[in-house]
């Protein structure tokens, strides 16, 4: 690679005609100049090997292995079973096959719900302090504070709010508006569910906010100008102007919200605990539960390997997708 | 990306304990002037009172021999999976407590130093301990990889005003109970017949096993396989669950209890009039501003047709971690722990039962509590079962009681036959491993 490079061949040559040099070879071999770029990204790459492939590749072998608690101490003992972890897993005729479906399929609902109304809420306020000038700065601080604030703190405050005897919602739902008969659980049974979606949207949409607005800071204003002058109106300005330029963000956010979403952990954590209920079991606290509470970390790696995949073939198709439109473009 | 660190959160354990324990060295055998660190699980109404009941007791054992120990404490949600964790990288605390029931699970790991009969006499002998209490230290026949601490059992707490103001006496068939729950129940002034913490996997486990016990149900055969799905285990857990499902003489928030302390909170301020719990529900209800004199305590009741079986035998245990580098000094601070002594001061501290025979069971001055106590755990406690699996039993039997009593609390009817599927489940599960 660096070989190619034809800055430092060069003076080696004109130096070689004046007087020559002794040792061409070795200086060719090692030089400074040459070797600084790899010394620079050497850490980095150590890390990355130490940070994220290293576990991943000791994570893959675990799936391998029938790491039950027999064996955590001893890794070397565990048997060797293939694709046995991978088996049961995706028997779906089995409960532990059935139960990871299931939670599959409520992520990708909780994921398209999630990314839908945080794309769509995140476009529509950067579209409207677009045009409001007046107070733009304290409602962007505003919209940014779900995003600043510690997820931790945050959620434990749903919580509390979403408590079924003392909680806020309850309050304002039951004893002040007299809106529901009872008084509705949120954080059990189907309600659980709808919880789970609003806090995380909560959480989520500052960001597509953040990032709506500033790919839409970078649209010229001249462009406006002139599809005002040929009678475009408001909403075919949006459409066709600010909807079609903002095409390279918004399929870069919409990736990385679905990819966030749907491998996310510490919303329901923390929300229901370790055993969430059945209409909000999400596929990162199910393969918790999976490995850490019934000890079976070699089924609980081949889990995580499944998710990985799934996660990498989505970004895959994006990628051709992404690419066919730019093409078309 | 978060998914790859989580799945891969064990190794980077591993690789951070194998970095940090080059620059370690070895400690050498110097324990005259060791630190011990010791994970202590939580016996008190809270963290604090934990500490406040441990620091002079473990100021007096670096007195007496000099070594040093480094407490920290632990709640008992956290407990398990600390443990594991320290389990699985090889660096944890010298000595920690477990809880009884699951001393049979660590057993299998093989991560505990395992008591021969010599290390038996370092600590002062076998013959010092309760049978039943040590029968809790591990799978028989093995050297124990625990050895007991406090011992505990269930009871009925029932508060005495509730019950004289209707003229009830404390009922002494599971019938009773459902009725006098009936009558205590008045959803207009929030106030419940009984509480429970139905949203605690290990809680609910410890019911589910001591009801099926009272219908002749046990969760595993002789050679230790699963047997959820026998009739006597299903009617156990129908029998519990039926208090919200059936009999609506719970207030259904308790579904959403993910602790045992906020149910005696409830009971503690009236809003329920039975509640049950272990021995240390003396010091929790205290705790919570509800003196001795408010109560009475009586076993829980059996159906009149069934089994007279009310609590199961339990516990905590303490244990050495095997990878210790202060063996000896871990020996002497389990000794000192389980000295006739110590019992008797930590146990009136928590309000349990001494797990040596020396020691008087001293945790109140009320004789009849007292009594009833000593008579549960004599005649009406049942060990649970001494198998490897026990962990994912309480994990899956646990935690489908809990998402039973969920449905129950948000208006479902629970049949005999919600039950079966939901052990069918838990026990399919077990099956996988």
């Amino acid at each position: 690679m660096a070989v190619t490079l034809p800055g430092p061949h060069t003076p080696t040559s004109v130096a070689g005609t004046t007087s020559p040099d002794p040792t061409p070879s070795r200086r060719r071999r090692f030089t400074w100049a040459r070797s600084t770029p790899y010394l620079l990204i050497a850490p980095a790459i150590a890390f990355e090997l130490l940070v994220h492939v290293i576990p991943m590749l000791v994570g893959i072998f675990m799936s391998l292995i029938q790491l039950t608690q027999f064996y955590v101490t001893n890794w070397s003992a565990a048997p060797f079973t293939g694709i046995g972890n991978y088996r049961v897993a995706l028997d779906f005729s089995g409960p532990l096959g059935q139960q990871l479906a299931r939670s599959f399929g409520i992520t990708l609902g909780f994921t398209v719900l999630v990314v839908g109304i945080s794309f769509g809420f995140g476009t529509s306020a950067s579209l409207v302090l677009q045009r409001v000038v007046r107070g733009r700065g304290p409602l962007r601080t505003l919209f940014l504070i779900p995003y600043a604030l510690p997820a931790y703190a945050g959620i434990i405050t749903w919580k509390f709010m979403l408590q079924r005897d003392n909680g806020l919602l309850n309050q304002l739902l039951v004893d002040d508006l007299h809106l529901a008969h009872g008084r509705p659980f949120w954080l059990i049974g189907g309600n659980a569910f709808v919880s789970l979606v609003v806090v995380s949207v909560w959480q989520q949409w500052p960001f597509a906010f953040l990032m709506t607005m500033a790919g839409m800071q970078v649209i010229p204003e001249d462009v406006y100008q002139a599809a005002a002058i040929d009678g475009a109106s408001t909403w075919q300005q949006v459409r066709h102007i600010t909807l079609r330029m903002m095409r390279p963000v918004n399929a870069v956010l919409v990736l990385l919200l679905f990819l966030w979403t749907f491998r996310e952990f510490n919303t329901p954590y923390v929300l229901f605990g370790p055993t969430p209920p059945e209409s909000a079991d999400l596929l990162t606290v199910h393969i918790y539960a999976s490995s850490f509470i019934t000890w079976n970390f070699g089924l609980g790696s081949a889990m995580s390997v499944l998710l990985m995949l799934f996660l990498i073939v989505v970004a895959g198709l994006w990628a051709l997708w992404n690419r066919r439109v730019n093409r078309d473009a | 990306m978060k998914i790859r660190t989580f799945a891969a959160c064990v190794p980077v354990m591993l690789l951070a304990a194998a970095l940090t324990a080059c620059s370690h060295g070895d400690a050498g055998s110097g324990d005259a002037d060791a630190t011990l660190s010791y994970w202590a699980s939580n016996q008190g109404a809270s963290l604090d009172n934990d500490k406040k009941i441990l620091t002079p007791e473990l100021d007096k054992f670096t007195q007496q021999t000099g070594i040093k120990v480094k407490l920290e404490v632990v709640p008992w949600t956290d407990l398990t999976n600390n443990t594991l964790a320290a389990a699985v990288s090889g660096r944890g605390p010298d000595v920690l407590n477990i809880g009884n029931t699951n001393a049979a699970t660590f057993e299998s790991t093989g991560a505990f130093y395992a008591f021969d009969d010599a290390a038996f006499q370092k600590i002062g002998g076998k013959d010092r301990f309760v049978a039943s209490a040590l029968a809790t230290a591990g799978v028989a026949g093995h050297p124990p990889t625990s050895i007991p601490l406090y011992s505990q059992v269930y009871a009925l707490y029932y508060n005495k005003k509730l019950f004289a103001d209707a003229g009830l006496q404390p009922p002494a068939t599971w019938e009773d109970l459902v009725s006098d729950a009936q009558k205590l129940t008045d959803p207009a002034q929030k106030r419940y017949g009984i509480v429970i913490p139905g949203a605690t996997v290990n809680s609910s486990m410890h019911f589910s096993f001591i009801f099926g016990q009272q219908h002749g149900g046990s969760p595993f055969d002789k050679d230790g396989k699963p047997t959820f799905t026998s009739q006597g285990v299903i009617d156990g857990v129908k029998q519990y669950v039926d208090l919200l499902s059936r009999y609506h003489v719970v207030n259904p928030s308790d579904a959403q209890y993910t602790d045992a302390s906020q149910s005696a909170g409830e009971f503690a301020h009236g809003q329920a009039a039975m509640y049950m719990a272990q021995t240390s529900g003396i010091n929790v209800l205290a705790q919570n501003g509800m003196t001795p004199d408010q109560y009475g305590i009586a076993p829980i009741p059996a159906p009149a047709s069934g089994q007279k079986v009310s609590s199961f035998v339990a516990g905590t245990n303490i244990s050495i971690f095997k990878k210790t580098k202060h063996l000896d000094a871990a020996l002497q601070f389990v000794k000192f722990m389980t000295s006739s002594q110590e019992q008797e001061i930590l146990n009136k501290a928590y309000t349990t039962q001494p797990a040596v025979k020396d020691a008087p069971a001293a945790f109140t001055d009320d004789k009849q509590k007292l009594d009833v106590f000593t008579q549960i755990l004599a005649d009406y406690a049942k060990p649970l079962p001494l198998v490897s699996g026990v962990q994912a039993y309480q994990a899956n039997v646990g935690g489908a009681v809990v998402s039973l009593i969920a449905k129950a609390a948000t208006g479902a009817t629970i049949s005999d036959g919600d039950v079966k599927v939901a052990l069918e489940q838990a026990q399919q599960k077990m099956g996988a491993k």
